[in-house]
Formats: structure tokens, C-alpha cells, sequence
């Protein structure tokens, strides 16, 4: 996790100096962070760098404490343990100045549906206290595509557009931290590609970005993966380490009526997902010799071969791993 | 981060005004609330009731008593019913089914011819004595009338008698009704509408933001509670004066209320008041964890802040401990003012009594409210 040794300085506002993290150069630094609600221990010792421009996917079952971790990174909750800085500022005491320089934008939609584009957008601009915001609020609006929508009212947009909204909402005060949380649920491939385009853009002038998600095409476009279970870091890495590290193994079977070859090949020991994909069977397993097993005994009328494991077989490996989910 | 910045409370206060514009059901509530409840109030408390349901029992009906009834109904006031029996009128008056029960004696007629004067006994129901006190009032007017329209029979028999009017009537009543005039009630209803409208709007305010997910969005920004709390207190604060402005009207228009103070000084004041229940609405909503808490809290408060202020009883008749919680609440203190402002022509130096305990309320809600306003979401 070596910080790329010339990270192009992010776009800082005049009046805050850019700051270089610590002496690693990570914008986000956090040690052992620990977060209860009651008696449920939500985050459990959680310890998570990220170097300056890099964008980092947050995955992990519902439940496995992403929300929880990305609002203490940005001070909307205290930590009940565990220390750390954000853009070089201590989490718990320096909350105030870390919102100053972090775009957040919240899972559920959050801006004012009464309000039209611009009138958020212009809410945005006066709580920063932008220097010039009407044009601020224009380059913004042009750069995102949202000019034509300027008029609209906010609740009346559709879900992508919304989520635009909600992005360029965030990177307004120009921060150096974008942390978002399942920014694309629900929103169309299409709109989910373009989003993902902005959002690498906006990595490429040196933005650090954190971002949660549920899509596993996503997963695959960032830089590193860190997966989540129970409130603690399982495995992280790029897809294609945590894929290799995890050392699943996984066939293909095609041929004659695949769905009943599925059935009776999940039962067989060894086999930990038999999917149907169109007319392929595609089965996954940690234990090699299992699965060549299983594929003697119940894949018989199917040509089989091995295939690379996906992140999605992965993922599905690591929920199972963890129990039914809570 | 600045303590304060004019540039983001300005940014919060034009979001806070175009989101009460876009929001067609609170206009509406606000200019509809106060004139429905100025009527309502003013025209039920204040009302002068007619036809008010009486029974009469008549030993002997006679020419006389039929005059009698006649003239009571024709006064508009009583809607008349002949009862059979002593205890069907005492059952209908204990059920409220009657307010008056006109009790002809036997006799009656010849002892009008003998000029003994006799009496005619009224019960009256005195649980609510605004709704009988005028046609109570009325008995004697009509004593009047009956003595000019008894038939000439009277008038041969007064010959012997000259003294007095033919006969009598003995009201009976329960309890003194309170001495509450029309006058005294208008002003006390300009604070208690006030009150009411202003302090529900408020108390949503900042549980919708929670409840809506907008509170996490603008808790990430850097704003101060103190700003968060004004943008959201001043548009109402013009709503107010919007309310009050047509409190007014309908309260001189229709209500007939006199305005005998200055009329700025009492914008002024109200002002203050206005602002005390937008500062608990605040407060309520800080606490609150959703809507529905907030509005049972604001709920809760109405009531003893209606009754307990000198609105609904009189201020002086209340017992010791109600008097302390009462000098608490704005309500009391403004009604105090607007009372005696409207109808007594008060000046400043007049009001100025009541005036620094609500200026203090609205100072120890705000701090409370400021306290308690959660910059995270813990």
C-alpha cells in the first residue's frame, strides 16, 4: 500500500491549505476504529489506510458496518474507540475542519426535494461559503451536465439524476475526499457507467475517493477492494489479489438441460454455488478434488471446463463465510 | 469554522423561504387556522345563545300562563316544552337535556287577579353561565312586556293594588357566573390562536429534516446550530405577523374588538410572543426523535398554556401552584398585555412587567435548544 510518489495535489480552496495527510501521505488513516449502537458492536476494530488518488470500493453485506465506518470517517459520529486522521486531521477532534474539505453524499437521497437543481446547488455554495458561487454553481451545473435541469425540482428527477445531483452537490467546495455510500442503488446501468465515468474523472485530478457498493462491475473499477463482515476488514486488495488470494475454483458445464444438473449438483459436497448463467452451469468450491467429484457423479451430459473464479463468486464465497446474513 | 457567518445563515434562510412558498398546505393552514378558530372560538364563547331548550310546568294551564309562555318564546330565547311531571323536569335538567325549567305555581291566575304577585320560579342549569347569563338577563325585559299584555282582568284587579308588577320571577341558579365579557374574550383568543399556529409549525421544523435524511446531508456541512435555528425561526416569525394581521381584521371586523392602545406597540410586543413559541416549537423539535413525539410534546403544552394562562378561568381564582406554573408561560403574559393594550389603552411603562418574563423564556428555551441540537448523528 504504497502511496503513488507524485499524487497530484487536489483541488484546494485558497484559504485551507492543501494538506499532504501524514507522514505517509494517506488521507484516510484510521486505527482500530470501534462503533456500538446499544449493545451491537457495529464496527469492530477497524483499521483502513488510503492513499491520496486512489479510488477504494467498499463492500460488504448489509449490516457489515460501511455506513457506520464512512460517517465516522467524516465526523457525523463519534468513534466509541480507536483513533485516526482524515485528510491529516484527528477524526474525533477535528471533525468540524474535516467536513470543510469532504464530500460526502449519503446513501439515502438527501438534498431538498422542494427545492429546484440550482436552489440546492446555490444551499450548497452559501454553507461553504464559496468565493463567487453563482458561477461556481454554473461551472458546476455545465461540467455535470445538469444546465438543462437547473429549473427542476429536485424530487421530481429521476433516480440517476438525482444521484448526479447529489454528486456534484458534494464535489461543489471542491474537497479532497469524496466518501460515498451506495451512490448508484437503484440507478440504471447506463446512468451507473456514466457516474462511474465521473467519478474516475474527478480521481484523475487527485481526488481520493471512497465508495461503497453492492455491484460487483463496480467492485471491479476500483483500485482496491475492501470487504467488510461483522465490522472488520476480511480481505482487501485489487479484484484481481483478492480474487487470487482467495484461491476459489470454479468450472463450467454445457450441454443438455443445465437446471437439472444444477440441482443435483448442489447438494454434492464441495460444491459451495451451482449457478445458472443462460445454458451454463457454473459451480464454485474451495476443494478441487470435491468438485471433479461432484462433476463424475452428478454433471454427467454436460462438457465441463475450468474457468477463472469472477469477484461475484468471491463475494458470494465470503457472505457464505460469514452466515446467513443478519 | 467561524462561530457565525451571515453568508451561510443567508443561504439557509432563502432555502427555509422558498421551501414554506413551495408547501401549499401550510399556506393555506396559515390563513385558514386563525380565522377558522377566531370564528369558532369567538362565535361559540362569545355568542349570545338563543333557543335554548326550557320545559315549563303548569298546574292549570290558564289564560295567563299561556301568555307568559308565549312572551318567553317570543324573546327567541327558549324553545319551549310542556312537562308532565315534577320529575321528568328534574331528570332533564340533571342530563342537561334542559337549561331551564319554568315552574308556574298553582293558582297562579288568581293570585295575579288578587295582586298578590306571585312568583314564578326558574331553574336554570349554571354549569355554563355564558350560555344562559342573556337569557337569564332577558326575564326582566320581559316582566315589563307582560304587564302591559296581560288581559284587562289585570287591569281591573290593579285598581286595588296599584303597587308593583303582577308577578315575579325567581331565578335560580347553582353559581354566580363569571363576569366574562365579549370584550375580555377576543384578546385572550389573539394570544391562544397565536399560540397554537405558531408552535405547531415550529415544532416540525428540524424532526422533518431527521426524518426526511436532509438533517445528515446538512449536519456533513459546516453549519452552526445557532444558524440552523434562526433560518429556521424567521420565516415563521412573518408568518406570525401574518396570523396576527388577520386576527385583527376578523377580530374588529366581525367581532366588534376595540383597539384602544397603540397599535405599534402592539405589533412589537406580539412580535416577542411570537417569537417565545417558535423558540419552544425549536426546542421541542430539537428533542424530539420524530414528528409524531414532537407534536405530542407541542400538544401537551397547549393545554396548560391555554387553561392555566387566565383564558379559559380567571387568573386570580386558580390556586397558588397554578399561579407560579402559570407566570412561567409566555401565553399568560402576553394576554396580560394584549388585554390591556387593546381594551385599556396600555402604554410601554404599563407592559413592561410582563414583558421581561416572556423576553427571558424565549433566552432560556433558545439555550436550551442550541444545547441539545445534535452536530452528529449519535
Amino acid at each position: 500500500m504504497i502511496p503513488p510518489p507524485d499524487a497530484p495535489p487536489g483541488p484546494a480552496r485558497d484559504d485551507v491549505p492543501p494538506h499532504d495527510g501524514t507522514s505517509s501521505g494517506d488521507v484516510i488513516d484510521v486505527r482500530d476504529l470501534r462503533k456500538d449502537f446499544g449493545t451491537r458492536r457495529v464496527v469492530d476494530g477497524l483499521t483502513l489506510r488510503v492513499p491520496r488518488g486512489e479510488v477504494c470500493g467498499f463492500l460488504g453485506a448489509n449490516g457489515s458496518g460501511k455506513t457506520t465506518t464512512i460517517r465516522m470517517l467524516c465526523g457525523l459520529l463519534a468513534p466509541d474507540g480507536g483513533s485516526g486522521t482524515c485528510l491529516g486531521l484527528d477524526i474525533v477532534r477535528d471533525a468540524p475542519l474535516i467536513r470543510r474539505q469532504v464530500g460526502y453524499m449519503t446513501q439515502r437521497f438527501s438534498l431538498y426535494e422542494d427545492l429546484t437543481v440550482s436552489e440546492n446547488l446555490d444551499l450548497v455554495a452559501g454553507l461553504y461559503e464559496l468565493p463567487d458561487a453563482c458561477a461556481a454553481v454554473a461551472d458546476i451545473m455545465d461540467r455535470m451536465g445538469l444546465r438543462d435541469r437547473a429549473g427542476q425540482l429536485a424530487g421530481q428527477l429521476s433516480g440517476g439524476w438525482k444521484q448526479r445531483l447529489a454528486l456534484t452537490a458534494c464535489v461543489l467546495h471542491r474537497p479532497q475526499l469524496l466518501l460515498l455510500d451506495e451512490p448508484t442503488a437503484g440507478v440504471d446501468v447506463k446512468a451507473r457507467r456514466a457516474f462511474w465515468d465521473l467519478i474516475h474523472d474527478l480521481a484523475g485530478e487527485g481526488l481520493t475517493v471512497l465508495v461503497s457498493t453492492h455491484y460487483m462491475d463496480e467492485a471491479e473499477r476500483c483500485a482496491r477492494i475492501v470487504y467488510l463482515a461483522g465490522g472488520r476488514i476480511v480481505i482487501q486488495g485489487s479484484a484481481a489479489e483478492v480474487v487470487g488470494r482467495v484461491g476459489l475454483v470454479t468450472f463450467e458445464g454445457t450441454g443438455a438441460p443445465v437446471e437439472d444438473a444444477a440441482r443435483r449438483i448442489r447438494a454434492a459436497p464441495g460444491v459451495e454455488a451451482a449457478t445458472v448463467l443462460g445454458r451454463v452451469l457454473h459451480i464454485a468450491g474451495m476443494d478441487r478434488a470435491l468438485l471433479d467429484a461432484a462433476i463424475a457423479t452428478c454433471g454427467a451430459g454436460l462438457v465441463w471446463r475450468e474457468v477463472d473464479p469472477r469477484l461475484e463468486d468471491v463475494f458470494i464465497h465470503l457472505l457464505g463465510e460469514q452466515g446467513p446474513p443478519r | 469554522m467561524t462561530a457565525f457567518s451571515v453568508r451561510r445563515l443567508r443561504a439557509l434562510l432563502r432555502k427555509e423561504w422558498l421551501q414554506v412558498k413551495r408547501d401549499p398546505m401550510t399556506l393555506r393552514l396559515i390563513v385558514a387556522l386563525p380565522v377558522m378558530q377566531l370564528l369558532i372560538f369567538g362565535y361559540a364563547i362569545n355568542s349570545n345563545p338563543h333557543d335554548l331548550p326550557t320545559g315549563v310546568l303548569m298546574a292549570q294551564p290558564s289564560t295567563y300562563e299561556r301568555t307568559i309562555v308565549a312572551a318567553l318564546r317570543n324573546s327567541g330565547y327558549y324553545r319551549i316544552r310542556l312537562l308532565s311531571s315534577e320529575r321528568e323536569a328534574e331528570e332533564d335538567i340533571a342530563q342537561g337535556n334542559l337549561l331551564f325549567v319554568v315552574n308556574v305555581p298553582p293558582g297562579f291566575d288568581r293570585s295575579v287577579d288578587r295582586g298578590e304577585a306571585p312568583a314564578i320560579l326558574i331553574d336554570t342549569d349554571g354549569t355554563d353561565p355564558t350560555a344562559i347569563g342573556y337569557a337569564t338577563a332577558a326575564l326582566g325585559g320581559l316582566t315589563g312586556v307582560l304587564a302591559r299584555d296581560l288581559p284587562p282582568v289585570r287591569r281591573a284587579a290593579a285598581t286595588a293594588a296599584p303597587a308593583g308588577p303582577p308577578f315575579r320571577f325567581v331565578v335560580h341558579t347553582r353559581y354566580n357566573p363569571e363576569q366574562l365579557t365579549v370584550l375580555n374574550v377576543v384578546p385572550g383568543l389573539i394570544c391562544v390562536v397565536l399560540m397554537m399556529s405558531t408552535l405547531m409549525l415550529t415544532t416540525l421544523a428540524i424532526t422533518r429534516e431527521r426524518e426526511r435524511g436532509t438533517m445528515e446531508n446538512l449536519l456533513a456541512m459546516p453549519v452552526r446550530p445557532i444558524e440552523v435555528m434562526l433560518a429556521k425561526i424567521a420565516p415563521y416569525v412573518g408568518i406570525g405577523y401574518l396570523q396576527v394581521l388577520i386576527i385583527l381584521l376578523v377580530a374588529v371586523g366581525l367581532l366588534h374588538l376595540p383597539i384602544h392602545g397603540s397599535i405599534v406597540l402592539l405589533f412589537a410586543v406580539l412580535g416577542l410572543f411570537i417569537a417565545s413559541n417558535l423558540a419552544l416549537g425549536i426546542t421541542y423539535s430539537t428533542l424530539a426523535a420524530n414528528q409524531m413525539q414532537a407534536q405530542q410534546m407541542a400538544q401537551f403544552t397547549m393545554l396548560p398554556f391555554m387553561l392555566l394562562s387566565g383564558f379559559a378561568f380567571p387568573f386570580q381564582g386558580m390556586p397558588r401552584w397554578a399561579r407560579i406554573v402559570g407566570e412561567i408561560m409566555p401565553t399568560t403574559h402576553a394576554m396580560r398585555i394584549v388585554r390591556g393594550l387593546l381594551l385599556k389603552g396600555n402604554g410601554m411603562a404599563d407592559i413592561l412587567p410582563d414583558l421581561w418574563p416572556i423576553a427571558l423564556f424565549t433566552g432560556c428555551t433558545v439555550a436550551i435548544a442550541v444545547r441539545f441540537y445534535r452536530e452528529t448523528l449519535d
